[in-house]
């Protein structure tokens, strides 16, 4: 298709370009993306390890409900979020709708579920291969949960990324919640969403292609990383 | 080890709640006001033109969330804007009469347009946009509604009525219930006809085998109102600033900035401020 | 630490999993003087067995009592064929079992590298443990149980996947740990090894206690036919067990 090719040279001008409007767009998505990332690994890992190492009563219904929550969708993860924000919302004193930092709760309720359930389903293998030797030590497995944690690092490293992943290619809630608004909280995927609703679509395609770009050389780098420290921690 | 335990969780406990003490601020302050207004401001491009030019003259931000008039109204209801700049005068007034709003002043108008595939197989070039919309519908001809509850879905809603058909209905009559831009996407997919505003036309890229079918009809003319949210039911509006951004824009220097914005050599707004008026 | 710990004593331990039989009716006493060292063929049931009596498995029936008391001891520690190392340095792994036992500070470093002296790993304290060599690892592996200074040190085929070199080693290790005083109780494959460590042999059969006898007694005039034959070699035991 001509589109995808106009597209394309049109996504390497971008990159290239260096239009400080865009990086500011590119910048905001990535801080965001991060943050909300950081804030659901900080609840979502423990939370993950905790239902999966840990017998308690509704240990079942907890995780079929953190697998339910993977199907949540976004826009009602907004729309919640909207209203409890909402200057009409239990939360509207804070004055934080329409900021980035009402995105990234958004984003981090999205996100969280995700890295609950990758976060148990990793943490259970593992405890499978550590739970005689750390309970030979006398370990319980609310304490096993942090040696675990730091332990399965490098795997875990995997969750994280899969977590920004999300994040960064949200765009129903961030709509929402974000309002979208010029250099305040536009991010990328409101800026490809507004984009397509004025027609432009190779301009829209392309911002999508700078946006992959982006994830994906953060990925490479995160990979390599990841490799080098496995290689030299075993 | 149950010592351990508590500590490390009350650490991280904290250093969650530093995290977002850390966001919530992160954002605070600044002088801006929020401004709901409709995706047609936004999609057209006015906004980008218009807002450089009121940092510059009241020396804050005025930042835009573009939504339809109703989520718009909707946004002032709630509080969640300080003013709210709109194109529905019916729902204006009952905003309003519901005491949300402070005034109505008018702003500025664009128009309405009929765009509809080259081919026109209704038959609905002409000037009047009642006698298209009969031909439209004796055709079964399609037609993409936004739907939307928006300031240019009730002015759709407004001409059927007018001409004749109350309630549209059928599988010629598609309601994608999305903003002006997206639907004037899904028309241009499908060769279907849309009621659309001429700002966002021009701006639009992805016409495809889309053409302005009727244009120039007196009743066409789409008038935008701005309103500053009433204090009385929000004590947190910023009604300073909010009312200096309208008394900026109903300005000689504002409305010269509205009809200044140009696509093409073409205006797309018409400042209409009539001192005294309401 | 010198609490009266032992007899370590089974009292008719029978051990199901979904409806097979592991262990059956085992009794015996154990007071640590010599090592003892459990024989039998595959799936016998001697790692069962050993997890039991460390409290890893609870029995479906039957009992453990260290010195009368149902009470599970501290002091003692078990290797396991393949000990997991967590991913931290050499040192870091000991240092790591002493705090979670509640011991700090100095004390705990200190403990540490004696413990590794102990096993000639101190020049790689700071190596990842897990880049270390097999023979390495079960050291190291060795060096953290001791350090825990366990009146009980439990073995689960400490040597099964070492070279003879490490095997050598971990023998050495293991004769040093027991001379410090510590009680050895440890399953192997290996007769040579049973017969250089052991100072009683418990030999099991199909789960159940077959015959127990001071070691040498036991390689000489076997009272069972069933470890008769195992000892001529007659059952399988180097095929690898149902899990």
């Amino acid at each position: 298709m001509n589109d995808i090719g106009a597209s394309l040279a049109l996504a390497l001008r971008l990159i290239t370009g260096g239009d400080p409007s865009l990086w500011h767009v590119v910048l905001l998505s990535l801080e965001v993306s991060l943050a909300a990332a950081a804030l659901a690994c900080l609840l979502g890992l423990p939370l993950g390890a905790l239902v999966a190492v840990e017998r308690f009563p509704g240990r079942r219904a907890a995780i079929v409900t953190l697998n339910a929550l993977l199907a949540l969708p976004s826009v009602v993860v907004g729309l919640v979020v909207y209203l409890l924000l909402s200057r009409a919302g239990p939360l509207g004193s804070l004055g934080i709708l329409f900021t980035p930092t009402a995105i990234v709760i958004a984003q981090a309720i999205l996100v969280m579920p995700i890295v609950a359930a990758l976060a148990r389903q990793f943490v259970e293998d593992g405890w499978r291969d550590y739970e005689e030797q750390l309970r030979s030590f006398g370990v319980t497995p609310l304490r096993a949960i942090p040696t675990l944690l730091w332990d399965l690092r490098y795997a875990l490293f995997t969750v994280v990324l899969a977590g920004f992943g999300r994040a960064a290619s949200e765009v129903g809630a961030v709509m929402i919640v974000g309002g979208n608004i010029d250099g305040v909280t536009r991010v990328m995927t409101t800026a490809i969403a507004l984009e397509t609703s004025k027609g432009d679509l190779p301009l829209a395609l392309g911002l999508g292609i700078v946006l992959l770009a982006i994830v994906l050389a953060l990925n490479a780098v995160a990979y390599a990383i990841r490799e080098w420290s496995a290689k030299h921690h075993g | 080890m149950e010592r351990f335990l508590s500590r490390l969780s009350a650490t991280w406990l904290a250093a969650s709640f530093v995290a977002a003490l850390l966001l919530a601020t992160g954002a605070k302050a600044q002088d801006f006001i929020t401004v709901a207004s409709t995706t047609s401001t936004e999609q057209s491009g006015l906004f980008k033109h218009l807002l450089p030019e009121a940092k510059k003259a009241l020396g804050f931000d005025v930042r835009v969330v573009a939504v339809g008039t109703g989520q718009a109204l909707d946004m002032g209801r709630k509080g969640d804007a300080d003013v709210v700049f709109v194109h529905d005068k019916v729902a204006e007034e009952i905003f309003l009469g519901e005491g949300f709003g402070v005034k109505r002043f008018e702003v500025m108008y664009n128009d309405f347009i009929l765009v509809g595939p080259k081919s026109d197989p209704a038959q609905a070039k002409g000037k009047d946009v009642e006698a298209a919309l009969k031909k439209i519908a004796a055709a079964q001809a399609p037609f993409a509604s936004r739907a939307d509850k928006s300031g240019t879905h009730a002015a759709e809603l407004r001409y059927w009525k007018a001409a004749g058909i109350e309630q549209p209905k059928g599988a010629w009559y598609r309601e994608t219930g999305s903003g002006m831009g997206p639907t004037l996407n899904t028309a241009s997919g499908m060769n279907a006809y849309a009621l659309t505003d001429r700002g966002t036309w021009l701006s639009f890229k992805n016409r495809g085998e889309l053409v302005v079918l009727v244009e120039g009809d007196t009743k066409l003319f789409n008038q935008y109102g701005v309103m500053l949210v009433n204090p009385a039911k929000h004590p947190h509006v910023k009604k300073d600033m909010g009312q200096k951004f309208i008394d900026w824009i109903l300005s000689p220097a504002g409305q010269s900035a509205v009809a200044a914005y140009k696509i093409d050599g073409e205006q797309l707004f018409f400042p209409n401020y009539k001192p005294g008026a309401a | 630490m010198g609490e009266a710990m032992l007899p370590l004593e089974a009292r008719a331990l029978t051990v199901r999993f979904n409806g097979h039989t592991a262990i059956e009716d085992v009794s015996f006493s154990l007071d640590g003087a010599m090592p003892a060292v459990i024989l039998g063929a595959n799936g016998a049931g001697k790692s069962v067995l050993l997890r039991v009596l460390h409290g890893l498995i609870a029995p479906t029936s039957g009992s453990v009592t260290w010195s009368g008391a149902n009470e599970r001891p501290r002091a003692q520690a078990m290797v396991f064929q393949r000990p997991v190392l967590l991913r931290r340095p050499a040192l870091a792994n000991i240092e790591y079992a002493l705090a979670v036992n509640g011991i700090g500070g100095a004390e705990r470093t200190a403990r540490a590298r004696e413990a590794l002296e102990r096993v000639g790993l101190s020049h790689l304290a700071h190596r990842q443990a897990r880049v270390l060599s097999g023979g390495e690892q079960q050291r190291l592996a060795l060096a953290r149980a001791s350090a825990l200074r366990p009146r009980v040190l439990f073995l689960d085929e400490p040597t099964s996947s070492l070279d003879p070199t490490a095997s050598a080693d971990v023998e050495r290790i293991v004769g040093e740990i027991r001379a410090g005083g510590t009680a050895i109780v440890m399953t192997t494959h290996n007769l040579g090894l049973a017969k250089r460590v052991a100072g009683e042999i418990l030999f099991l059969h199909a789960g159940r206690l077959v015959e127990r006898a001071p070691a040498q007694s036991f390689f000489n005039h076997p009272r069972s036919p069933e470890a008769a034959a195992f000892l001529e070699g007659e059952l399988p035991w180097s095929v690898s067990s149902p899990a």
